[in-house]
Parts: C-alpha cells; structure tokens; sequence
C-alpha cells in the first residue's frame, strides 16, 4: 500500500499506510492523524481538510477541480500548493507522498 | 497544538482517578468525540454506547450516495473498526442507555448493566417525527434515519416504482433526487405554501421547486396527507381534499425531535433539546450533550437553538473534548449545512435571523447562484449558495467579520469577492 507522510503544523510526522482508491484525506481519518477535520467527509464542501502538497508531488496530485480551487481560495493560510486532501485520490504513483498541515482547519 | 498539551495531562490525571468517559449515542457526534479525546490527548477509558449494531456512520450519504448504491460499508463508515481498538475506544452496540444516576455517577444499559463514568456525554441524537394518521403503521411506509432505514427505502426503489416523499425538507428532496436517479417515479407532498418553508429562503425554494419538476418529480404544496391505505402494504395517500394517490412507497420526513427523555428524566433541563452552553456542558460539570440532542447557544445570533447538521455535532463534540481535556476553548464555528441533489450542490452558511432584505448574486435560471441575507444595517448574516462554492466561502467570511456591505455591489457579480470581503 502507499505510504502517505502528513506533518502537522507543529512539524511532527506520521507516516501511515492508504489502501489505493481512498482519499488522501480518508487516509489521515481513518489512521487517527491530526489536523485534518474533514467535516463533510468527502463532499469538498467544507474546506477543513485543508493540506500543502511537497513541491516534488505537485503534478502527480493532479489539477484542482474548479469547485475545489473556488473553496479552497478562501481558505486561511492558502499557497498555490494548497490543495483539499479529499480530492486527491491515492495511488501506487503516490507511493511517498508527503504533504503538511495548516495551522488549522476553522 | 503545543498549547494545550500541559493542561491536557492535567486533564487525563484526574481522570485516571475515575472511571474514564462513557458517551452515550455512537452517531456522527458521539464517534467524533471520542476521535477528538484520544486527539486531544485523553488517556483514561472511554466507552460508546449505541443502539444501532455498526459502529459510527456518516448519515448525509444515506439519502444521496448510499440510496443509489455509490458508497460501501467502509466507504459510509466514520473510521474503520480497526481505529477503535487501535484508540482503545471501547464500543458497546445494540445498546441502550436506559437511564442516567447522576447521584452515583452512572448509567444503566439496555442490557441490564450499568457502567460508571466520571464524565458523560450525551449524544443521543434525534428521531424522525410520526404522523399520528391512519395506515402510518403499514408496511412500506418508511422513514430515513438510520442506516436500516436507507437499507428498507433502497429495496423499494426500483425503475418504475412509485415513491411518494411526505414532507418537502431536506431528506425528501435528496431522497427524490436519488429515486429518479434510480428510474423511480416520486412525488413530494408539502403541507407549507412552499417547498423547505422552514429551513431556505424563498428563492431557494423555488429554485429547487422547478429543479425537481424538470427532473420529473411531481410537487405539491399546500397539500395536507390524512392518511394512508392499502392491503398488507401501503398503497396510496389520502389527502384532505379526498384525492387518493397511489403509491407503492411513502418516505415520511417532517423533522426530527430529540431523543431528551433520560436527560429529563435525570432532572436535566431540556428545552425541545438538552440544555449546554457554549463548551457543550450541560448544569451538571460532568455531563455533556452534542450534536442534534441539544439546545445550545447561537452566539452570532445572540439567541439559542437546536441545530441538526453534522458540523454541529463535529463542533460540539471538539468543544466537549476540548473542556474535558483542558483546553482551550474552541472559537465559536459559523453554523453550515450543504445539500446534494441532483448535479446541485447547496451550501448553506449562517442562520437566517433578523434578516431585513436578500440580495441574489448570480441568476437562478443558470443554476448557478447565491442568496445573502442582510440585517437592516447590513451585515452578512446568512447565504444560501447554489454551485457558487466561492460565495459560500465569501459568505462564511462575510458573516463572522460583521462587515456592513454594500447590497449592490453584493449582487454586481463583478464585485470581487474576495476584496469585498477582505
């Protein structure tokens, strides 16, 4: 299985195991990691599941939809590699992915 | 998340001193909390208590995805089975919470057991509402709550059946988007002059009025059911006017009323929703109540009220984990909701108080538009946004920065959001 590293905003580290298919932010819910809220479990309609992707996975992430760029413009904290970690689905390409964690999600 | 991390091991020293946590409901509220105790650092025992047989769930999918068979057990899940032995978070399924002895700090199970805490929380949640009308008993006349429910309304939805949807809310219009999406027929019954009389605007509800029609689903408002027949099942609705309509389903969803009564019953102060304040505490310091169970300040709005959404129970349950836990308080949230129907996506931000005029940005007949609602001095206190995503976010900004904004450069889709909201 891929293994997705998430460091929260205070730079600790957990590297976890997601099963192909699921979301990036499923990965982080479902291993217990912090920092990602994830209301709407899913339905990128909350913008709480807020991540930075590392500069050396930034394509293979792939491009934001235009309704995740629209939520995610508003979000505090925003860079240009800001992305919902809902909408980037895991795959074997992904093996490695590393992406940090905002200050908060509200 | 380094702030709170002295007080939060004072926290979980005087627990182990005691008997740990027990939450009393496993929904989206109750299994978020104990997410966010261990998250927040909790060490001592925690136990969720619940009546359905599968750990916590997401209930938003049971009228949209989980009807129309795009979403899996673990996809509905809320965390997989394996988080709770990972968390150490005892789950006790099947299982009622029949009473709270607050004197002894302890509440008594369905199963005749009772388990002692040293700090409760109620998360009980609500039911749907019954119609006291004739054949509200025959089979075939279901409700949407629980995951057995959307197991029962997905086996009567076939292509060609006829579902008729009692109650134009939320869960009915979901439901009749996934029925057409299903090749069943649906029709909704609304008793209100309007479709979501209760919970949108007016614009809002014609907007969805005309979207359903389009998708071929029949509405009626300003119709009162009396009842309904059939053989062994259901088979039509009888209305007011004599009408019988046939059907070989009905779906009731006319609200939900909390499940308070042993919160009563342990002299708790309920009103229409278990009474906390704003850290999700009820006058008892060792009882708790979260998500659809309560009645709970609406500080933005200076009032108090009972909020049904998953982003109330998620906020009510980081506050009580975070009280419990000794940290500091989380800032108050923006209540919001979304809704899909359809290729729809409603996001609704804010509640709808003290509203002097509306303003709409964008137009309905693109099927892409928002609905600010504006107080007489005009502040942001509400928007309803159709496939707008940036207006919601705007609006969310909009409302908690209590800027007096101009409606006409609000409505002037030109207007940059972004600025006008900076």
């Amino acid at each position: 299985m891929p293994k997705i590293t998430f460091i929260e905003y205070n730079g600790t580290a957990h590297t976890v195991e997601v099963e192909e298919g699921l979301s990036v932010m499923e990965g982080a819910v479902n291993n217990g990691v912090p920092g990602i809220d994830a209301d709407c479990g899913g339905a990128c309609a909350c913008a709480t599941c807020h991540v930075y992707v590392d500069a050396a996975w930034e394509a293979k992430t792939g491009e934001k939809n235009e309704s995740e760029a629209a939520m995610i413009s508003f979000a505090n904290g925003v860079e240009p590699n800001s992305r919902l970690s809902c909408q980037i689905k895991v795959t074997a390409d992904l093996d490695g992915l590393v992406v940090r964690m905002p200050a908060g999600q509200h | 998340m380094t702030e709170g991390a002295g007080a939060a091991r004072q926290g979980t020293e005087s627990a182990r001193e005691g008997h740990g946590i027990v939450i009393a409901g496993a929904g989206h509220a109750g299994g978020a909390a104990a997410a966010a105790l261990r998250q927040f650092g909790y060490k001592g025992s925690i136990t969720l208590v619940g009546d359905e047989p599968i750990p916590p769930y997401q209930r938003p999918p049971l009228s949209k995805a989980w009807l129309k068979g795009e979403a899996t057990a673990e996809s509905l899940a809320l965390r997989p089975e394996r988080f709770y032995t990972q968390q150490n978070i005892q789950t006790r399924l099947a299982t009622t919470v029949a009473a709270i002895d607050r004197a002894t700090h302890q509440v008594h199970l369905s199963d005749g057991t009772a388990i002692a805490y040293e700090k409760l929380i109620l998360a009980l949640g609500a039911r749907p509402r019954r119609l006291a009308l004739p054949g509200f008993n025959l089979p075939g006349v279901l409700e949407l709550r629980t995951a057995a429910d959307a197991d029962r309304l997905k086996a009567a939805i076939h292509p060609g059946t006829k579902i008729a949807i009692i109650g134009g809310g939320y869960i009915g219009l979901e439901a009749a988007a996934s029925a057409r999406a299903l090749g069943a027929e649906a029709f909704v019954l609304e008793r209100e002059p309007r479709l979501l009389a209760r919970v949108a605007s007016e614009p809002l509800s014609a907007f969805f009025h005309a979207a359903h029609t389009a998708h071929g689903v029949a509405i009626h408002v300003n119709t009162q059911v009396v009842g309904l027949k059939g053989e062994g099942k259901v088979e039509a609705v009888l209305l007011a006017d004599g009408t019988e309509l046939p059907c070989d389903a009905a779906l009731v969803g006319v609200g939900a009323i909390p499940n308070e009564e042993i919160a009563a019953a342990a002299g708790l102060e309920c009103r229409h929703g278990v009474v906390v304040d704003a850290q999700a505490r009820t006058a008892d310091p060792d009882i708790f109540a979260i998500g659809d169970l309560t009645q709970r300040p609406l500080s933005l709005y200076n009032r108090t009220g009972r909020l049904e959404s998953v982003p109330n129970a998620l906020e009510q349950a980081r506050q009580a984990a975070a009280c419990i836990t000794g940290r500091p308080a989380p800032s108050p949230e923006i209540p919001w909701f979304w809704s899909d129907q359809y290729d729809i996506k409603l996001q609704i931000a804010g509640l709808p108080f003290d509203v002097a005029r509306l303003v709409i940005r964008g137009d309905p007949a693109t099927g892409a538009f928002a609905v600010f609602h504006l107080d007489a001095e005009g502040h942001v206190q509400c928007v309803e946004s159709v496939n707008t995503p940036a207006e919601f976010m705007a609006g969310r900004l909009l409302i908690q920065k209590r800027k007096v904004i101009d409606a006409a450069a609000l409505a002037d889709q030109t207007t940059n959001l972004k600025e006008l909201a900076a």
